[in-house]
This record gives structure tokens, sequence and C-alpha cells, in this order.
């Protein structure tokens, strides 16, 4: 089992999307693909038109009072399943924080789905948390979206750093360009050069294009609604990026 | 029933009782019927039929059927999925490339299904048992929030299946041995089927509550291969190599045993077409125990057939045998090889590559002249005068069964008893002479003597007290593994000697496989060694007093 977590400590970045479209991606490949909507805020729930509640809430998942899977919601797609965000999760810190090895909760929880499931995505909510803390442990590989500011590089090497200072578990980490706006030269600029200097920035980037923001409305992922868009083959070609990096390996730190 | 999974049979008349606009064939009136009912609490969404073809996979001995596991192939338009029914009731999935039957279980996509399925059907390849034609009808259910909670599939189909003569045994599994086949198509019942989204399985409840209160459906009682099967005729897990005739004590010897050797007859015929198309090594297998046990049952109780029947068939079926042998020979080195080669320690596994490539080579050449034998006048002779003649024993008239001979006249009870004592007693005698000086060829010949009597106990099972019979054959086979472990070793070794030979001859044997090939003997040599040693124990444990009295509880009728 892969465990891929969409990560960023901003918002509004492009986080939800880049998870609901590349879960579904991963299972349309035939791959068991589960995505856990991990932000109380339940956006990418909503997009599956599933109701935002896990019965017990956090406290049920963390404590394991209520068997892990049965949570599990099945979406409308073959292969991909949900487990859906619940308002309580903003409270899973002090949950965390409560258990034995709290940093470790998350990965203890994940264990077990490998016999179910050959992908796992996490959407995690925008913030530097336990919550977080314990992605950072439990994820494979961080997939990163950053938006291509002057400042996208140093908030990029923050991240590098602190996962360089975790001392067991290291998760590769690979961000890629979001909202990427083309009529904006620094933008073209910084998605043109960076990634030639740079191993953890992907070559595979996302345009701003409302048809993304559309997701809202057809509640559906992107694929499903508008396959030959350019915005679908971004998508497409981050996928392949991000799976062919597994299969070759992967990356540690840039 | 998998879980979350509901399955219906629609009754067809259901089709222009049920349904206000009607057209077409049954599936397509459902619909509006069945939307009606879930409605206002659920809505269905409309999608297209699609033509769909369903093949049911099985072994040839239907090892799939008695795990309880149910394995369909789904192939429509650009699309292929591979489903399994497990007996605690999960269903498994795997999207797959279309695939061609029969296959071995690892060209099944990697994943939870093939894991599953694999240990079950080992060496054996999945065969078409079934297949139908149709057209499948999914919609979606979806609740307030327009999300599917539940799928409902509709299928119509119609099974094809063939019927002619040849085999007789009613075991045809799409390649036996038939000669004379017509296709015919026959109707299935349409099958309503709702399968829950995870997480979503009360709804579904409440979708198969609203559902089974319509006129016209009813929850299905069978599954849908057991409906298959039914709808034509065939009778699940219908081939085995067991013997399994039912014999009466009172019956005459002669028509028993003819029985008995009609039975091992449709099993060898059973397996020729497999066999002939390489499906997998087990057909050439059941081939050659059918005809050793036919061989046997001729040279431990052929004089209890009437005339000279044994005499003038005995030579035919040891032609047959040893034509058989050579492929299965090499089948044997070649489904050992990954095995041994995990087991070298100085040599490394590549190096037993070309020993792999030539005895693939051989096996093309000797199942040339395997097939030759099958396709022969000589074999088409041997079958039919051989069901021929058995057929005249079993049916033949008091008149002429009272000029018979004393043996075949006798109950077939007393024959049992009397040849079951008189192996076992040569059993004992030949093995009790064993040393551990004593050259491989005697062992050889105790191996011999327990196949004997243990084929002498398979043909009379059924006359014998269940526990007892399968006590005594317990002990036997202990025996017979220990024997064949020491025996294959040896045989093994000198076979491993005689291929290099062949290589160097072919100039097909670099310096690392012969250096292999010689490690490969040797540790034959020590497992046959080891085996050896724990000869001792095991004959005693067969000649225990318990073991013994079980064979003379065995065979007290005739006294």
């Amino acid at each position: 089992m892969r465990i891929y977590a969409t990560y960023n400590i901003k918002g509004g970045v492009g986080k939800t999307s880049a998870a609901v479209n590349l879960a579904y991606l991963a299972s349309r490949e035939g791959w068991k693909t589960l995505l856990w909507d991990l932000d109380p805020q339940a956006a990418a729930t909503y997009l599956f038109r599933i109701r935002p509640r896990v019965k017990g809430g956090s406290k049920a998942l963390v404590h394991g009072t209520r068997p892990f899977d049965a949570a599990i919601k099945g979406t409308d797609f073959a292969n991909l399943d949900l487990l859906p965000a619940d308002f309580t999760y903003r409270r899973m810190d002090l949950l965390l924080d409560a258990a034995r090895k709290p940093t470790r909760q998350l990965a203890r929880l994940l264990e077990p789905l490998a016999r179910d499931y050959d992908v796992v995505f996490l959407d995690c909510p925008p913030s530097v948390s336990l919550v977080s803390e314990n992605v950072l442990h439990a994820a494979d590989t961080l997939i990163v979206p950053i938006i291509p500011t002057t400042l996208c590089t140093r908030t990029l090497d923050q991240l590098t750093g602190f996962v360089g200072s975790l001392e067991a578990h290291q998760p590769s980490i690979l961000a890629f360009f979001s909202m990427v706006d083309r009529r904006k030269r620094l933008h073209r600029d910084i998605v043109e050069h960076l990634p030639a200097e740079r191993t953890d920035i992907a070559t595979a980037a996302i345009p701003a294009m409302s048809l993304i923001e559309q997701m809202a409305v057809r509640r559906a992922p992107l694929p499903v609604f508008s396959p030959r868009s350019e915005a679908t083959r971004c998508y497409q070609k981050l996928w392949e990026e991000i799976s062919g990096r597994h299969r070759s390996g992967g990356n540690r730190q840039g | 029933m998998p879980r979350g999974v509901r399955e219906f049979t629609l009754d067809r008349s259901f089709a222009t009782t049920g349904a206000r606009a009607i057209e077409g064939p049954g599936a397509s009136a459902a619909w509006p019927y069945l939307a009606g009912a879930l409605h206002p609490r659920f809505q269905v969404a409309a999608d297209r039929p699609l033509a769909v073809r369903r093949v049911w996979l099985d072994t040839f001995d239907w090892r799939l059927y008695r795990a309880g596991l149910g394995l369909e192939y789904i192939s429509r338009r650009g699309f292929a999925e591979l489903s399994l029914v497990t007996r605690e009731g999960t269903r498994i999935v795997s999207t797959t490339r279309a695939m061609i039957w029969p296959g071995l279980s690892d060209t099944l996509p990697r994943g939870p299904l093939r894991e599953r399925v694999a240990p079950v059907v080992g060496i054996r390849a999945l065969l078409p048992i079934l297949s139908s034609a149709g057209t499948m009808w999914t919609q979606c259910v979806l609740d307030s929030e327009k999300k599917t909670v539940a799928r409902l599939t509709v299928d119509d189909g119609v099974v094809q299946s063939g019927t002619g003569t040849g085999t007789g045994t009613g075991t045809d599994i799409g390649t036996t041995a038939r000669t004379d086949t017509t296709m015919t198509a026959t109707a299935l019942p349409t099958r309503l089927t709702v399968t829950a989204v995870r997480g979503y399985d009360g709804q579904a409840d409440r979708i198969g509550r609203l559902i089974s209160e319509l006129p016209g459906i009813s929850p299905a009682s069978r599954s849908a291969l057991d409906t298959a099967l039914a709808a034509v005729g065939r009778k699940p897990g219908s081939y085995t190599s067991k013997v399994g005739v039912q014999l009466a004590p009172a019956t005459p010897a002669g028509p028993a045993l003819a029985g008995v050797l009609l039975r091992l007859l449709e099993m060898a015929e059973a397996n020729v077409e497999g066999v002939i198309r390489d499906i997998d090594t087990e057909f050439l297998h059941d081939l050659r125990i059918a005809v050793r046990r036919t061989r046997s049952a001729l040279k431990l109780a052929g004089d209890a057939l009437p005339g000279d029947m044994a005499v003038r068939f005995t030579p035919e079926f040891r032609w047959l045998g040893q034509l058989t042998t050579p492929s299965r020979d090499l089948d044997v080195h070649l489904l050992g090889l990954q095995r041994t080669a995990a087991g070298l320690i100085t040599a490394a596994p590549e190096d037993l590559q070309p020993l792999h490539a030539s005895l693939v080579r051989y096996r093309v050449t000797e199942r040339r002249s395997l097939i030759r034998g099958l396709r022969s006048a000589r074999f088409a002779c041997l079958t039919r005068d051989w069901r021929g003649a058995l057929s005249g024993v079993v049916t033949a008239p008091d008149k002429a069964t009272r000029r018979w001979a004393e043996h075949a006249r006798q109950p077939v009870a007393n024959l049992a008893a009397a040849r079951i004592r008189r192996a076992h007693q040569r059993l004992v005698k030949t093995a009790s002479r064993v040393t551990p000086a004593s050259p491989d060829d005697d062992l050889h010949t105790v191996r011999k003597r327990g196949k004997e009597l243990r084929y002498l106990l398979e043909f009379f099972a059924t006359l014998h007290e269940p526990a007892i019979h399968r006590g005594a054959v317990r002990e036997l086979k202990q025996l017979q593994d220990c024997l064949g472990e020491i025996q294959d070793g040896h045989v093994q070794r000198e076979a491993i000697r005689a291929l290099a030979a062949r290589m160097v001859e072919d100039r097909a044997a670099p310096a690392a496989t012969l250096l292999a090939m010689g490690e490969l003997a040797a540790q034959l040599d020590a497992a046959a060694s080891v085996a050896r040693e724990g000869f001792a124990k095991r004959f005693a444990q067969f000649t225990s007093a318990r073991n013994t009295q079980r064979i003379a509880l065995l065979t007290k009728v005739a006294a």
C-alpha cells in the first residue's frame, strides 16, 4: 500500500482538487484507492456527494471504539472509496496528544488497510499541527501544491527541512505548481526554470482554470465531467509522474 | 450471497404485467416498474444496456466449486472483469485485459482475487464451464444528494451448452472428448441484483425490501452459476478422479468389476481431450491413473471377468500406459524444477535454465508421439472394444451368466475380501524382507505391491465400513508416501543423469548447468536416503495390531 498526502501549510492552493483528481486517476488504473478527507471543512467529501459524518467522530476513530473500515464509504466510482470528513476532526489534535506515541496514531490506524487498498490519499487540513505531524509519519510521499511565487521555494525548503529533522520515517516530497496563471510572467518564469533546478518539483503543472473550480458545482472529479480538457491532461501527467517516481524508487528530499 | 448483495429472479411474465410502456425483451420493461417502486425515496439513473458475455470458470475437477468459490469472467466492449464470490460471502472484483480461456492461475491479474484462487486451483487450468451471452442493464440508485447508494443490475442471458455423445460422464467443461456435439441455447431466468455501495448497506436493504414487495419478483434461492447449471441440466462437481462405484455385496463379481472398469474408462476418456490440447498437466496424470488402475484390476481380479477379456486387453492397456510415460516423466521434472532450483546451495537457480529449455524441447517431441497414439485407430479400437465388452458383462442376461466361471459368478464382496487379503499379505511379505542394505529395486517392488492394495481398496470402497476403510487407506497412504519419496529420489536422480548425457550429446549443457544438475542429483539422493531411514518406522505402523485388525475386518466377509 502506497500512502500519498496532499499537504501545504497554506490553504486554497489546490490540495483537495489534487487529492480528488489523483485518487480518481489511481482508481481508474485499477488500484484499490482510499481517500481520507482529514479536513473538517469536508470539501473532498462534498465533492463525492457523501455526508460529512463519521459515527462516533474522530474520537471513535482514534480510540478504535468503532471499526475503522466501517466508516469508509464507496464513491460512485469503481475502486475508489472515501473516509469522510467529520466536523469533530477539528479537535483531533487533542485526541492524538492524549494517546501513546501521539505522532504515530494515523500510521497505526492506516496499517490494517493494506489488506484492502493499494493506494491511500490523505487530504490534509492547511496547518502545522499534530495531525499534520501524524501525516508526515504515515505518508510515503508528500504531494505539495505550490503557487509559483518568489516565496514558494522558501516554503518548500522549510517543509523539506522539517521533514529532514524527523527521526524515524521521512516521506519523500514532490511539489507541483498549482493554480498557474500563464498570463503572469513571474508564473511562467518560475514554472519554466525551477523544475529543471530541483528534483523535488514535478514537471507537470496545474493551470488556474475555472473548469477546476467547476468540480464543486458538478460534484465530481474533473476527468469524469471533462475528460478531454487541458486541466485533466495536466492532472493525468502529474499522476503519471508521481506513480512513475514510486515505481523507480522515488526521491528523497531535493 | 456476497456481503451487500441481494439477488432476485424476475418472473418472465412480469415483463408484460408490471410495466406500462413495455417494449423489448424482459429487462427493459422492468425499469419503469422498479423506478416506480423506489420513488420518491430513491431515484434511478438511466443507463444504456450493454451486451455482455459471461464465462463461469473452474478447473476440470471443480476445485473452486468444491471450495465454495464462484469465478466469473465478464466481458463487454472494451472492458473485462473477473468476479470471485467467496464462501464467506464477499465479492472480489478485478478489472483485467481481455483474456482467453483456458488459462493457469498465474495468468490472472495480480491482486487479492489471484491470491484467493491460486492456492485452490494449484496447477490446474481454469476452464470455461459454462458461458452465457446477453444484455446487462446496470442502473444507479441515487439518494437525495444524487449519490449512488446501490446498483441495480438486470441480466438477461442465454446460456450455450453442448449435448452429444462421447464421454458419457456428464463432466464436460468445454474440453472433453465429445465426438458429436451440438450446441443448444437456453434462456436463463432474468436476474435482478441489488449491490450496495460500500457503507450504504442500510439503504440497499431498504431498496431490497421495496423491490421484493413487487409482484413477479422473488428472492433468488440459488447462485447465478447454480441457476445456469440447472437450466442446462448440468450437475456441478460431476468429474472426480475417485472410483466411487456403488456396489452391492451380493452382485456377481463379473458385472461389479465391469462396472468399476467402465467408470475407469470414462475417467480415461474424459481426460483425453485435455491431454491433446495440453490444457494442464493433471489431464495426463488422471489419464495415467485410470490406465494404471485398469491394468491393476486386470492383473489382480481379471479372472473375475468372463471369457478371455483380461488376456485380450492386458497388452493393449500396457501399450497405453507406456505411451504416456515419457511425457509424464518430463511433466514431473518441469513441475518440480522451480522448487528444486530454489533449494540449490552451491549453484544458482538460473544455472538450470538450459535444463528447463531442454526439458521443454524434449516434451514437445514426446507429446507428438503421445498425441499420435491418442488419435490412432489402435486407441479408438481399444476404447470402443473395451466399452463394448464391459457393457456386455454389465448387461448380460441370466442365461449367459450361468456359463461364466465361478470367479465371475461369486458375490463381489467375496472377491473383494479375498483379493484385498492376498494383496495385503504380498505387501507385508515383500516389505518384511527389506533391510537397510536392500537394493532400490526391492523397495520399488514394495511400492508396486502397495499400489495394488491401494487400488483394490479404492475399487471396492463402497462395500466397506467407511471409518475402517478410511483408517486402512490412511495408514497405507503414509507408507506409500514414504516409498514414493525413496523411489522418486532414485528415479529422478537417474533421470537427471540420463538428461545430462542427452544434453551433452545435444551440445545444450554448459558447464554451470551440469554442475547444478550434479548438485540436484546429490540432493535427490540425500532426500531419498532420509526417506529410507524412515521406512522401518512407517512399515511398523502399517503392520501395527490396530491396522492389521482393520484389514481383517475389511476382509471378513469371505470367511
